[in-house]
């Protein structure tokens, strides 16, 4: 698309839709769900399951901005609470891999839960273990394969594991689960497998208590002789020693990153803003004006700080819609996407910590929200690939180099 | 629409620009910083290709293609090339635009056809001054009425003077007016002394300090005549065009360090598998992406019709710090190549500070 930053009235739809999703039934159980941790937000998972998930009002028949707007629709649900928001039941990155690496007969009989299901389902991906984070392909989780059975028996433990309560525990859910077939084959051996929810050997151990973020099941689930049907694994079971050309197994997983990174990003974006908006505000009633025309020498320092986490802000935005943008045309934007995470990452940590300083015992108190969102916003540098593994990867791509010759 | 791809004919416009830019400028990049002078060769070629002209209103025999981000892109290549070099070709859009959005119909008729015609013609701005606490939206220069005249006293630096005819365009404050305005002032109007400049950065751009000493011109040489002039909207457009051209010198910078780390051994094996040069690398690439979204957004903006304060001083805030992070960071990756005139980071960096200082090396 030529270069443009005017969004479309669809697009301005959903955002003021989303928005006031986020004002009327977020922000009102915000702090109870965040000292709450590990209560189920019945309410607001029955008000997405029953009405949130219909999607914003809008004229189909008009151009939209295509995944620009799932941007939109992220991060005012996350300006709203990201907690909330990863409690959400949706098949999230459950169903992220279902739809890359599944059959369409897979895609059609896991998914149809999030179709039909009169009560809400939750989908997840299980990858990290207790050894292995970004570097996934040393996961040791195992499955071996029962001829006479035609059953993948999985063990392992995984720990990390977003909405890994919901979707291990509610009927109709599943838990992608990363597993080894041939441990010696390196990620040639790695697959997914869907684990539905309630399957006998899989076992939600605990819940982890979270710096933040703290409404979402963060789960350890062990899985000890967990027996699952062949049509599980999704895509081939050919084990591949090299590089390939079309498997979908440890590729296919990862291109799933690819497609969620801008949506992570996105979130970042929403908490970062909910910080800075809570600023401006504050000092809008404090008298306290941001002068975008005075010289550098006359700014407060306040000023100065504002403006500079308005452009990083904007700078991470716009960097998530532009991978984002690529993804809908179906450009590979593994390049742009792990730039988008790794500055909205970093950019929103920096602008909820320095709001919390600037707004000293204000931005202490659990009176507000403040103190939340920086705890909430640090995660984002963190999960679904860490800044550093971001980097390592732009790093790649702009030198033009393979993982063995940069690691 | 949301969208971030320039069309075919920008992307033709690029192409154009940049092979240009690689053939004519590039070459003659050190020689006209240690000269400090710029090729006029250099600037005879630019202005057939109508980098500027194409802006200008066709009853003027511009172009009439006027359209701020198709300047930010042709712009970058240009700065991509040296920041010198493209201030040069870029400043007879420092008169052509301010005359183009506020001139008289006189001022235009006068103007704009040598901006557009075979020959270079250079403009002058005269904004900034040689003070700390120098504000673009305050200056100290002023500009009393007196019956039909106009007296102009004060101090202007960083002024670009290149060989050329045309006036100098000085910024000052009009009472009167209740805002600063702009005045046409002849090179060698009574009154004024032209001292030249040496600096830190853009050593090749000939810059002057200018003394008006009561300089006297008609009401009709004041830009816009009794209407005036918008500065805000210039100085908006002047901060969009610096920005452009900041992330344009952080693209020279972050290239330089990127294809040196993969050349330069030490410890057996190509710098750039070091993840400290590596992940420097990789934060130049993101915040060189970063501040050209942003100066899109502003560019955008503009072409609009609508205000961009807010979003041209965020990007050209933006692309300064990047400009110098990427520049710094080409210094430190060549290390002592890095330091010394042979080659192109310690210029870079220089410039880079360099362009701070300026609000506006051209208009969009």
């Amino acid at each position: 698309m030529p270069i443009d930053f005017e969004l479309t009235p669809n697009s301005l739809l959903a955002r003021d839709h989303y928005n006031e999703i986020a004002r009327e039934r977020m922000r009102p159980v915000s702090r109870e769900a965040d000292t709450r941790e590990h209560w189920l937000p019945d309410e607001w998972v029955d008000f997405w399951w029953s009405q949130g998930r219909m999607g914003a009002p809008g004229n189909p028949a008009e151009e939209g901005d295509g995944f620009v707007t799932v941007c939109i629709q992220a991060e005012e649900l996350c300006w709203g609470d990201a907690g909330l928001y990863l409690r959400m039941p949706t098949a999230a990155l459950g169903g992220s891999a279902v739809g890359a690496a599944g059959t369409p007969e897979q895609r059609e009989k896991f998914m149809a839960p999030f179709q039909d299901s009169p009560h809400p389902v939750w989908g997840a991906m299980a990858i990290t273990e207790p050894g292995a984070g970004s570097d996934a392909a040393a996961i040791e989780t195992t499955a071996d394969w029962d001829d006479e059975t035609e059953e993948w028996i999985l063990n392992g433990i995984k720990i990390f594991c977003t909405a890994g309560e919901g979707a291990s525990q509610v009927e109709g859910g599943f838990v992608v689960v990363w597993a080894t077939i041939d441990k010696e084959a390196g990620r040639g051996g790695i697959k997914s497998f869907v684990v539905p929810a309630k399957t006998a050997g899989m076992e939600l151990v605990g819940l982890e208590k979270k710096m933040g973020i703290r409404a979402s099941d963060t789960a350890t689930l062990r899985f000890d002789n967990c027996r699952v049907p062949k049509g599980n694994l999704l895509g081939s079971a050919e084990v591949r020693k090299k590089k390939p050309g079309g498997d979908k197994g440890f590729k296919g997983a990862m291109a799933t990153f690819d497609a969620s990174r801008p949506i992570v990003a996105a979130m970042a974006v929403g908490v970062g803003r909910a910080s800075l908006d809570f600023l401006r505000e504050e000092l809008q009633r404090q008298g306290v004006e941001i002068r975008y025309n005075a010289p550098a020498h006359a700014l407060s320092a306040i000023e100065r700080d504002v403006m500079e986490m308005e452009a990083e802000l904007q700078a991470a935005r716009l960097l998530t819609w532009r991978s984002a943008q690529m993804m809908g045309q179906g450009k590979p934007n593994s390049l742009e996407a792990s730039m988008a995470k790794a500055k909205a990452g970093l950019a929103v940590t920096q602008i909820t910590q320095r709001a919390v300083e600037i707004l000293g015992p204000l931005g202490q108190s659990k009176k507000l929200l403040i103190e939340k969102w920086m705890r909430d916003a640090k995660i984002n540098d963190i999960f679904e690939g860490t800044q550093q593994i971001n980097q390592l990867i732009v790093a790649r791509r702009i030198l033009d180099y393979s993982s063995s010759m940069l690691r | 629409m949301i969208g971030f791809d320039p069309t075919d004919e920008q992307a033709l416009i690029v192409e154009t620009v940049r092979g240009f830019v690689e053939n004519e400028v590039r070459p003659r990049s050190r020689e006209c910083d240690e000269a400090g002078a710029l090729a006029k060769d250099v600037l005879s070629q630019a202005h057939e290709l109508g980098l500027v002209a194409n802006g200008l209103p066709e009853e003027h025999g511009g172009g009439g293609q006027r359209n701020a981000v198709t300047s930010c892109l042709i712009i970058e290549e240009l700065a991509w090339g040296d920041l010198a070099l493209a201030a040069g070709i870029l400043s007879p859009s420092l008169l052509g635009v301010p005359i183009a959005d506020f001139g008289t119909e006189a001022q235009q008729k006068e103007l704009l056809p040598s901006l557009c015609s075979d020959a270079f013609e250079p403009g002058c701005l005269a904004l900034v001054e040689p003070r700390f606490d120098f504000d673009a939206a305050e200056p100290q220069t002023s500009a009393r009425k007196d019956g039909d005249e106009y007296v102009l006293v004060g101090e202007k630096c960083l002024v670009p003077w290149l060989d050329g005819s045309g006036p100098a365009l000085v910024v000052a404050s009009d009472e009167a007016a209740g805002s600063p305005q702009l005045f046409l002032v002849p090179r060698a109007a009574e009154g004024l002394s032209v001292k030249p400049e040496a600096n830190l950065g853009l050593a090749g751009l000939p810059t002057v300090e200018l003394s008006l000493d009561g300089v006297r011109i008609n009401e009709a040489a004041k830009l816009g005549g009794a209407s005036g002039a918008d500065l805000s909207q210039l100085i908006d457009r002047g901060r969009t065009a610096a920005a452009a051209a900041a992330v344009g010198l952080a693209r020279a910078s972050f290239e330089l360090s990127r294809d040196y780390a993969k050349e330069r051994e030490a410890f057996g094996v190509p710098i750039a598998t070091k993840q400290a040069i590596a992940f420097k690398l990789a934060d130049m690439a993101i915040e060189i992406d970063a501040a050209r979204l942003l100066t899109w957004e502003a560019a955008f903006t503009l072409d609009q019709g609508q205000k961009a304060t807010r979003e041209a001083r965020l990007a050209f805030d933006k692309a300064r710090r990047t400009a110098i992070q990427a520049s710094d960071g080409a210094v430190q990756v060549l290390g002592g190549h890095g330091y010394i005139r042979d080659y192109l980071p310690e210029m870079h960096l220089r410039n880079a500070a360099g362009l701070q200082s300026y609000e506006a090396l051209g208009f969009v």
